[in-house]
């Protein structure tokens, strides 16, 4: 019984921890900590994820979200930031509207998805990684295979979008002259 | 066995941050973090009702929802830092040209 309390009280803490730090992620004006921010949501919900016995979807959250989408992010906002300048907040305005509209929005999909949870009977036996692996390679195996192509797309696209054509390159070597001793060894290379 | 019925509620506050984030954020990259807030919803979402029907396929969805996920940052990163070498800015409501 007091295991079910410490686990019960965890999932509270971790519940908390999730949506104070969805606040932050997208009220803070630093866009370097609301992707700190997103990083202690991203492990939060890893941690739901391990309490609701789901330990592989959690691991996955980790090694993909924590590990690879936020480094990607920080890289970013790394790459893209000018500390002196100032981020303006949005106006008034926008902000009332959109709050509003959120609200409203959280009280019509609260009050939907409590009537599907219903009287709350949990299942007595969580889903064993053994059956979701048999899952992915019998019933789910077209989706997972589509999911391989898009990737190798996505992959393909993001080196086609962000690679810099050769007359972008030469104008920005020409804006940023690096010091060379041989300044014929430039046009070469 | 924990009481896990709130977590719908979770899902749903932190689907409707994510929506606020993209309503009202100006720096892409800012529209970026709250899409995943978006995404990151809906998986806590499946795993839930997962773990209150006790059905194997929600599971394999969230993990389907996290590689989608990790493609959208990929690609719109690129997007976002392909912009800002030729528009100059991240704030989305200052990319108004379509030819660079």
């Amino acid at each position: 019984m007091s295991l079910s309390i410490v686990l019960q009280c965890s999932l509270w803490l971790v519940t908390l921890l999730v949506l104070v730090s969805a606040i932050w992620v997208v009220a803070l004006a630093n866009l370097f900590r609301a992707a700190l921010s997103l990083g202690l949501v991203l492990a939060g919900v890893a941690g739901l994820f391990v309490l609701l016995e789901a330990e592989f979807v959690a691991f996955v959250q980790i090694l993909v979200y924590v590990g690879a989408i936020l480094t990607l992010v920080v890289f970013a906002i790394m790459l893209t930031a000018r500390p002196t300048l100032r981020i303006p907040q949005p106006p008034l305005r926008q902000r009332l509207p959109a709050a509003v509209f959120s609200i409203v929005l959280f009280l019509v999909l609260g009050s939907v998805t409590q009537v599907l949870v219903g009287s709350g009977t949990v299942a007595p036996e969580a889903v064993s990684l053994a059956q979701l692996g048999r899952e992915l390679v019998t019933t789910l195996v077209l989706p997972f295979e589509v999911i391989s192509v898009v990737f190798v797309g996505a992959i393909v696209g993001a080196i086609a979008i962000a690679h810099a054509t050769p007359s972008e390159r030469s104008r920005s070597h020409a804006s940023h002259p690096t010091p060379q001793t041989v300044p014929t060894a430039q046009s070469t290379t | 066995m924990i009481d896990v019925t709130h977590l719908v509620l979770v899902s749903c506050g932190l689907f409707c941050l994510g929506i606020y984030g993209v309503l009202t954020r100006r720096n892409a990259i800012g529209i970026l973090l709250a899409i995943e807030l978006i995404l990151n919803a809906a998986s806590l979402n499946f795993v839930v009702f997962s773990r209150l029907f006790g059905h194997v396929q929600a599971q394999a969805f969230a993990l389907f929802i996290i590689a989608l996920a990790a493609c959208e940052a990929v690609v719109g990163l690129a997007i976002v830092l392909g912009l800002y070498r030729t528009a100059k800015t991240v704030f989305a409501d200052r990319m108004n040209v379509l030819k660079g």
